[in-house]
């Protein structure tokens, strides 16, 4: 087996010159290889955490932006049920005026009609007492001949009606 | 791994040394070995320099492959060493890179494997050996010795299991080292025998063909699972590494 082959004094060179080679081969790659690696990586790892961060700072600034338009939405909304309410309150006020001088009116011209009523009334009653003497006074005077004492026929005139509930 | 088609098979001389460089490597013993660690070195370093050259922040293939040998070997360290991996990471990221590209490139036709020699191997097993030695002496000074004691064990036991726990340690240093060699060279040997086969049955004349075509159609698949063995091999040596590294700071 040339592996075990310790007469030539190539099967141990070859050890020593692999010694070297190894660490020579080990300083290039710790010392420039390697680092030369992890540095990209590094800046890649630093860009995409900067790009996150920026992307964190845009979704707050979006976040924001969206919380102030909905509370702008909501302060409008606020402010539009409020002209509604004062409206529809000033309209409602107007009505409860307008309908409270009608009804003064109605409830004047109510009183006009039952103050012309009673009179009208109080007139019909005087006219009433009038026919009533008359009449008594002819039945009276037909019956008897005589036409009877004024004064005696005025008083029972009165006596009636007021038993009957009239003058 | 050449067939030389001779009548004899030599499956064993593609393993000898020969100085490689001419007259120079000649006068100083530089073999052909030598110069396949060289190559391979320098295609580590390749893949690193020329990969990271366009420092792109989205990698194209060759810095992806890069980038991607890096995040492997840094991840298996801290995995199986812990956070004091990251120390150890290119002491491991050279020793699987080396192994990795000697084994692969071994398996081109006319290319020599360098970790088919034992020597070789055995120089690799020692040099982790004696870092993760060195690596428990300095975490845990005299502390160390207590590795070699299992708990909760019968006094009586005891010396016994001691013998057989520093057998095991030192037996690494072999399980190590012939792991890789007899691996890498029996996969060769087959290769050469295989290869020698091809050309002696197709000597034969029109009987021979088809053993021939049958040894050539092995061959083809000895050869994917060489590129098979080249890794897992590579990938063997530095996860033991790491766990040894592991054992070294952590006793257990």
């Amino acid at each position: 087996m040339p592996q075990l082959d310790f007469t030539t004094p190539l099967t141990i060179s070859q050890v020593i010159w692999g010694a070297i080679i190894f660490v020579v081969l080990y300083r290039l790659l710790s010392r420039n290889a390697l680092p030369l690696v992890s540095s990209v990586l590094e800046e890649r790892a630093a860009k995409i955490s900067l790009d996150l961060d920026g992307a964190r700072a845009a979704k707050a600034r979006a976040d924001a932006g969206v919380e102030e338009a909905n509370a702008a939405t909501m302060k409008a909304r606020a402010e539009a049920q409020h002209a509604i309410n004062a409206a529809v309150e000033e309209a409602k006020k107007a009505a409860a005026a307008q309908a409270e001088v009608l009804n003064a009116r109605l409830e004047k011209q109510l009183a006009d009609a039952e103050a012309q009523i009673a009179a009208a009334r109080a007139s019909a009653m005087k006219a009433l007492r009038q026919v009533a003497t008359d009449t008594a006074a002819t039945v009276v005077t037909r019956l008897t001949g005589v036409s009877p004492e004024a004064g005696r026929l005025d008083g029972a005139i009165g006596s009636a009606l007021s038993a009957r509930g009239i003058a | 791994m050449a067939a030389e088609g001779s009548s004899s098979i030599d499956a064993l001389g593609q393993f000898q040394l020969h100085p490689a460089l001419g007259f120079i490597g000649g006068s100083v013993n530089f073999t052909q070995a030598n110069l396949m660690m060289v190559i391979s070195g320098i295609g580590v370093l390749a893949l690193l320099w020329f990969g990271m050259r366009p420092r792109a922040m989205v990698p194209g293939r060759l810095q992806a492959a890069a980038e991607l040998s890096y995040d492997t070997l840094l991840s298996m360290c801290l995995e199986q060493i812990g956070p004091e991996g990251r120390k150890y990471f290119p002491f491991v990221f050279t020793l699987f890179f080396f192994i990795l590209f000697g084994n692969l490139l071994g398996v081109f036709p006319y290319f020599f494997t360098f970790t088919s020699h034992i020597a070789v191997t055995l120089a690799l097993a020692l040099l982790v050996f004696i870092l993760v030695t060195t690596v428990a002496i300095q975490e845990h000074g005299w502390h160390f010795l207590s590795y070699f004691v299992p708990q909760g064990i019968p006094k009586v036991l005891l010396p016994l299991l001691v013998v057989i726990e520093v057998i095991s340690y030192l037996s690494r240093i072999i399980s190590l080292s012939v792991r890789l060699f007899a691996n890498m060279m029996a996969g060769h040997v087959m290769l050469e025998v295989f290869g020698a086969f091809i050309i002696m049955l197709a000597g034969l004349g029109v009987l021979g063909y088809f053993p021939a075509g049958l040894s050539l159609a092995l061959n083809t698949i000895l050869i994917g699972f060489e590129l098979l063995v080249a890794v897992l091999q590579a990938y063997v040596f530095a996860v033991l590494t790491c766990i040894y590294l592991h054992d070294a700071v952590h006793l257990h």
